[in-house]
């Protein structure tokens, strides 16, 4: 048994990739039954955002399971292919799986490090999984255990603070043009992940009306709905522009998408009413010569965090303690699902009846004092026939069921009757697994530090 | 005693002066109570002196130069006190005080006796009055005009320090400007018209042509031609405060030309 993740995200697929692979929740029950459908697939959970798409499974083979999962997403899309698909994806098993979700659901794996949003995307693809039961004993308590572990970063680590700052500085900025939010008019250019963040923000302080756009119209149609606001043609954005208060750029075009010409004209239909710009992407969509423009505002990410105090090194650091936060639960999940393959219990279950055997026993000869070796044979007989035939059954059952649907259920319900902890008796395969572990997390935090 | 008041009033208010300075220019926000505190008190001295001389002289104390100084002064703090305190605009503090303090300040300046103004008609105070009201609106459309400027500044700029901190946001302060004008206005406009009606019933003429009455009336122009292209082509933000800021120059040189107008003048007013 294995637990397996399959995907792709922002920094190993492109966004019109990652689109293709959208699932509607309306039709997630259709295709998580596919995916539980396949022979082997014994639980499923699938985690779609805007960066990115995931398979979380419980197989019964590890590589087997992965090449089932490939099948799936394939399928997910009438034009793709498994060439187009396949450099894209990345593939954990077991103690890495458990350590990507830790690590995803605690926000540390984000584009933006920290952001609040997947935490609760993480909650609603379990909740799906859940309502259309293609989660198990494994998945649940791995996906809660991943929720909680997300739960505890952000309050136990200032990791959610930049995320936050940043849109936090941009609507305090707004506030210095707009003294109230209430009758403002928002518009979102793009749909980069900052931008959605600092619009969250403003939707939050009660804005008059949300405009989207973005070259996909599709998604400014998806966008409007989580907003409830009002999708605009892209092609409208220029006379869409004296419409807006404020404007949010974030597109991730590599050029300007607003020209000061664009924002002279824009002023002057507003009859001077001031306009606030927030560029918050990196290369810039917003020409910075709109400075120029009277009455016209306009601020980038710099500008931004300018605004709050903010430091490198200290994100850095709180981004460190999160990571180690994750990987100390790590260890102690990955001993749990270890346990309930049914060789292990069966083994414990054995070596646990075969210790209270023999400390009784030997409690019984020291009260007894002499006895002939008849008499203790005799004796030793009677307990070891005593806990074969108990054990008899329970064992029979369990390597039985161990191969039915709800086989961890069983191996899980056993355990629990027969206290079988799972720290004592794996100890010394969890310490060389977390070891396995930690390696990985030090690559990864490098390779993030080169990324920033 | 009423003397003593003055004293007392000019005192509170350069106090106050002085506190609302620091404030802008401190993170600290417990300052501006103190501020606001000292500013109450010299309002209440200012208003015991002005009933003082009132009681005396049995009229509004504003036939004088000083009188009408000092009467500007009291209305603009009092402005800032019901605009500031009920609009959480304290701040305002900063740049009214200064200005009620140095209209304090020029009253006592000016020699005493040369620029009273002959009661020739009994009713010339509604004239100086509604003049006198009326420039307290465009005063504080000059302070929101210059507040604006300088957070349109910073904010273009950049500088998110202590200033842009303490300074309202720039549409507060363009209502401001906005209804300090719509205020203002009125006011005088009736001014300049009563006092018409008064030339015309002491000397047979509306007008008589003389520089501060024709400054009067082009600064008058000029606040018409603000406020209506404020409604018709969206002369706001940036530029209404350009152009207050312009209009209360005028508002000023038509003071400094009652200021050098000799007591004969005002007497053939």
């Amino acid at each position: 048994m294995n637990i397996i993740v399959l995907g792709l995200n922002h920094r190993t697929a492109p966004v019109e990739l990652r689109e293709l692979l959208a699932i509607p929740d309306s039709r997630m029950g259709e295709a998580l039954a596919r995916l539980r459908a396949y022979p082997g697939v014994k639980e499923a959970m699938f985690l779609g955002t805007c960066n990115r798409v995931e398979v979380y499974a419980v197989v019964e083979k590890g590589e087997w399971g992965f090449r089932k999962l490939e099948d799936f997403l394939v399928a997910i899309h009438f034009s793709l292919s498994s060439e187009d698909l396949l450099p894209h994806l990345y593939r954990y098993s077991d103690a890495e799986a458990i350590a990507h979700l830790f690590r995803v659901s605690a926000s540390l794996d984000s584009m933006v490090v920290g952001e609040p949003q997947i935490l609760g995307q993480v909650k609603a693809a379990y909740e799906l999984a859940l309502t259309h039961r293609s989660s198990g004993v494994i998945l649940n308590k791995v996906v809660k255990k991943a929720i909680s572990v997300g739960k505890s970063v952000r309050t136990n680590t200032r990791i959610g603070e930049y995320a936050v700052s940043v849109s936090y500085a941009a609507v305090e900025l707004a506030k210095k043009v707009f003294s109230s939010l209430k009758q403002q008019v928002v518009l979102l250019v793009g749909a980069g992940e900052m931008g959605k963040l600092a619009a969250q923000h403003l939707v939050n302080h009660g804005v008059k009306e949300v405009l989207l756009t973005t070259r996909n119209h599709h998604r400014a149609l998806t966008l409007a709905e989580r907003f409830q606001g009002q999708a605009v043609p892209y092609e409208q954005l220029r006379s869409t522009l004296p419409k807006a208060d404020i404007v949010i750029c974030a597109t991730g075009a590599p050029h300007f998408v607003i020209t000061k010409d664009d924002i002279e004209a824009a002023v002057h239909q507003r009859r001077n009413r001031p306009i606030f710009l927030i560029d918050i992407t990196v290369p810039r969509n917003i020409d910075p010569a709109v400075k120029d423009v009277d009455n016209a505002f306009v601020f980038d990410i710099d500008d931004l965090k300018a605004h709050v105090w903010h430091n490198q090194d200290e994100r850095l650091k709180e981004a460190a303690i999160a990571e180690k936060l994750v990987k100390e639960e790590v260890g102690s999940m990955v001993a749990w699902v270890r346990g309930l393959e049914a060789t292990p219990t069966i083994m414990a279950l054995r070596k646990k009846a075969e210790d209270i055997k023999k400390t009784e026993l030997e409690k019984t000869f020291n009260r007894l004092g002499e006895l002939s070796e008849k008499d203790r044979g005799a004796i030793e007989g009677l307990a070891s026939a005593i806990v074969n035939k108990l054990l008899h059954g329970p064992l029979v059952t369990l390597k039985a069921e161990a191969q039915s649907q709800n086989g961890f259920a069983f191996i899980e319900v056993a355990r629990r009757f027969f206290e079988l902890h799972e720290r004592e008796l794996h100890a010394q395969d969890i310490q060389s697994q977390e070891s396995e572990v930690s390696d990985e997390f030090s690559e990864e935090s490098h390779s993030q530090k080169d990324l920033q | 005693m009423a003397e003593h008041l003055s004293f007392l009033t000019m005192g509170l208010y350069f106090g106050g002066t002085l506190l609302f300075l620091a404030f802008l220019l401190h993170r600290s926000e417990v300052l501006v109570k103190v501020a606001v505190f000292v500013a109450g008190a010299g309002f209440l001295a200012h208003t015991a002196a002005l009933g003082m001389a009132m009681v005396s002289t049995g009229q509004v104390p504003i036939m004088t130069f000083q009188d009408a100084m000092s009467f500007f002064s009291w209305g603009l703090v009092l402005v800032f006190l019901v605009v500031g305190l009920k609009r959480g605009l304290q701040v305002l503090g900063a740049f009214i005080l200064p200005l009620a303090f140095l209209s304090l300040v020029s009253a006592t300046l000016a020699p005493a006796e040369a620029h009273t103004i002959a009661p020739v008609f009994q009713t010339v105070w509604v004239h100086v009055t509604l003049s006198i009201l009326g420039t307290i609106g465009f005063a504080v459309a000059f302070v929101a005009g210059l507040m604006y400027l300088m957070q349109e500044r910073l904010l273009k700029s950049k500088q998110f320090n202590v200033l842009n901190f303490k300074l309202p946001p720039l549409d507060v302060l363009d209502r401001l400007n906005q209804r300090s004008i719509l205020f203002g206005f009125p006011l005088m406009t009736l001014g300049i018209l009563t006092g018409a009606v008064s030339a015309q019933l002491t000397i047979g003429s509306y007008l008589s042509w003389n520089p501060e009455q024709v400054w009067a009336l082009i600064t008058w122009v000029f606040y018409f031609v603000v406020l209506m292209g404020r409604v018709t082509v969206g002369w706001r933000a940036k530029r209404a405060a350009y152009l207050t800021i312009v209009g209360f120059a005028g508002v000023i040189l038509t003071f400094v030309g009652i200021l050098m107008k000799s007591p004969q003048a005002i007497t053939q007013l």
